[in-house]
């Protein structure tokens, strides 16, 4: 029984300590990357870095202004894609659509969200970049923004399912149409799991390298217009990481830095308005 | 495919004691807001109500009483016709408000004319104002706003515990608070009769009395049907108390002679505890 006892508690010890270790190592991930980036590319972040273009191959200095812009005009093309077709999209499907109609399209967001993004950069390749011929801005937001779909689909709908049937019964109790009971009631009750979806879509996309280097291509200066090449963050890490100076190694940790800083704010910020209005409390 | 169901379901119907005790309990002299005759009710295939005849009196209290699955709350949600929300759930039968029949009505006109509050408090993700001028907003009220919220949050006994914080979350208030505010909200567009569906069943005793006495004041302004598992409850606030099982009207009656003298064994075997 003693023995028994000694063994039960041995046990939980151990998968007590386990499973913190587990913990640490996964947030510690994080801090080693950010630590990793700070120490590599924390000296070539300064003022220029946001305000000037590239500096020719034998020149040390310059900036990355043109792919700070290029990946926001990205970034917000993809948005104007992924996050109305993908919010629409879950309410049809959590609150319009029967059994075998929402099967089929939940099948296929996750199929789509499984794609390799290198295929959908094929696909947006063949499908903007050849008609136009051009890389632009255009076919990289266009791949961004498919690739945004899925991801703001599938978690919107489970934000949507979550709301508490009763809620949508109050309304319609109070003689609300069912449209009328989505747009004031279920939406603002979910908002914030909406909101927080959309930044993860946001996110995700913002890092992408693949689908980008056969649309928006790059562009070592200022894209001259949405139907032209233009540089993106992600796209000049890799360009820079592979090159054989010094410098732009420099320059690609700080981009990658700058990438991970602006991605934190777009959080911090989310945040900051999800802490205001009426959440519905976990019962 | 229903016709071959249909047959088989009138013959399983016991002797309608349901409709005979009716008729007893509310003599013609008493008018009826509401005439429920003959209902029947399918999810899917499933039937939940066999041919269940009551009328509702305006202006009193009227309790529907029996054990789990029953059909009380299905009963209930067919007076607004909630159970529409429902896939394939099925209504046979005639249910009428002031003599029309509500099936041939606009569903979003019959449910401002009887309001319903639910088992748990649903307030909206909204402040305590806008929870009760939901339903004049939808209904689009020329009535004056303010006014109209604050009369609806009178006559639920909640005026003088919010007044000074009508903008705060309606989260922030206690569970019972929270029902008298969903009270108030179904208050708030006049409705004619008033449907609750086990409305203290998440309480405490002391929200669960001050609901109670509520609801007594209340049939001055409408009529009132309400579901609930407590018998002492349907014992202390009802005129008239209806007893189901199995989806069947079982015993209706006045709720004195109800608890005192039942007329049907069954609903002795219940009220004493015997099951349910």
């Amino acid at each position: 029984m003693n023995s028994r006892l000694r063994w039960r508690k041995f046990v939980s010890n151990f998968m007590l300590t386990m499973t913190g270790i587990c913990a640490v190592v996964a947030v510690s991930v994080l801090f080693f990357i950010l630590g990793y980036l700070v120490y590599h590319g924390g000296t070539s972040i300064n003022w220029n870095f946001f305000t000037k273009l590239p500096t020719p191959v034998g020149e040390t200095g310059g900036g990355m202004a043109n792919a700070i812009v290029g990946s926001a005009k990205l970034l917000l093309l993809a948005s104007l894609i992924g996050v109305p077709i993908g919010f629409f999209g879950a309410i049809y499907l959590s609150e319009f659509s029967g059994g075998t109609v929402a099967f089929i399209v939940r099948y296929a967001a996750d199929l789509l969200n499984g794609v390799p993004s290198i295929v959908i950069g094929i696909f947006a390749y063949d499908f903007v970049v050849l008609p136009f011929k051009h890389f632009s801005t255009f076919a990289g937001g266009f791949a961004l923004g498919l690739m945004m779909i899925p991801i703001t689909l599938r978690s919107t709908e489970g934000f949507l399912h979550a709301v508490p049937r009763e809620l949508r019964e109050g309304a319609m109790a109070l003689g609300a149409s069912k449209s009328r009971t989505i747009a004031t009631v279920i939406v603002p009750a979910a908002y914030r799991g909406i909101l927080t979806a959309m930044l993860l879509a946001f996110a995700r996309v913002a890092g992408e390298t693949a689908p980008l280097l056969f649309t928006s291509f790059g562009n070592r200066f200022w894209s001259p217009g949405w139907n032209q090449p233009t540089a993106a963050l992600p796209e000049m890490i890799f360009r820079y990481a592979l090159a054989p100076y010094e410098d732009w190694h420099r320059q690609a940790w700080a981009a990658g830095l700058v990438l991970l800083g602006l991605i934190l704010v777009v959080n911090i910020i989310a945040r900051g308005i999800l802490a205001r209005g009426n959440a519905v409390p976990r019962s | 495919m229903h016709a071959s169901v249909r047959p088989a379901v009138t013959i399983n119907i016991t002797p309608n004691i349901g409709s005979g005790a009716a008729s007893q309990a509310t003599p013609a002299a008493l008018p009826m807001r509401m005439t429920i005759s003959q209902v029947n009710f399918y999810y899917g295939t499933k039937q939940t109500l066999f041919n269940v005849s009551l009328g509702i009196a305006t202006n009193k209290i009227t309790a529907l009483i029996g054990p789990s699955g029953c059909g009380k709350s299905t009963l209930l949600r067919t007076l607004n016709r909630m159970h529409e929300i429902v896939r394939n759930a099925r209504l046979e039968g005639e249910i009428l408000l002031d003599g029309q029949n509500i099936l041939a009505q606009d569903v979003t006109q019959l449910r401002r004319r009887v309001g319903m509050v639910f088992q748990r408090p649903n307030p909206f993700p909204k402040s305590i104002f806008d929870n009760v001028a939901y339903g004049l907003r939808v209904n689009g009220t020329k009535l004056p706003m303010a006014e109209a919220v604050e009369k609806s949050l009178r006559h639920a006994a909640l005026w003088d515990e919010v007044k000074d914080h009508l903008h705060k979350s309606a989260y922030e208030l206690s569970g019972g608070q929270q029902q008298r505010l969903c009270i108030a909200r179904a208050l708030a567009v006049e409705p004619e009769v008033l449907l609750l569906d086990e409305p203290c069943s998440a309480l405490d005793p002391i929200s669960t009395a001050k609901i109670e006495e509520l609801l007594v004041q209340l049939k001055e302004l409408c009529t009132i049907v309400t579901v609930t598992h407590n018998m002492q409850q349907a014992a202390r606030i009802s005129d008239f108390t209806a007893f189901l099982l199995t989806g069947q009207l079982i015993e209706f009656n006045p709720t004195p002679q109800l608890f005192t003298k039942p007329g049907d064994p069954r609903t002795e075997a219940y009220i004493t505890g015997r099951f349910g």
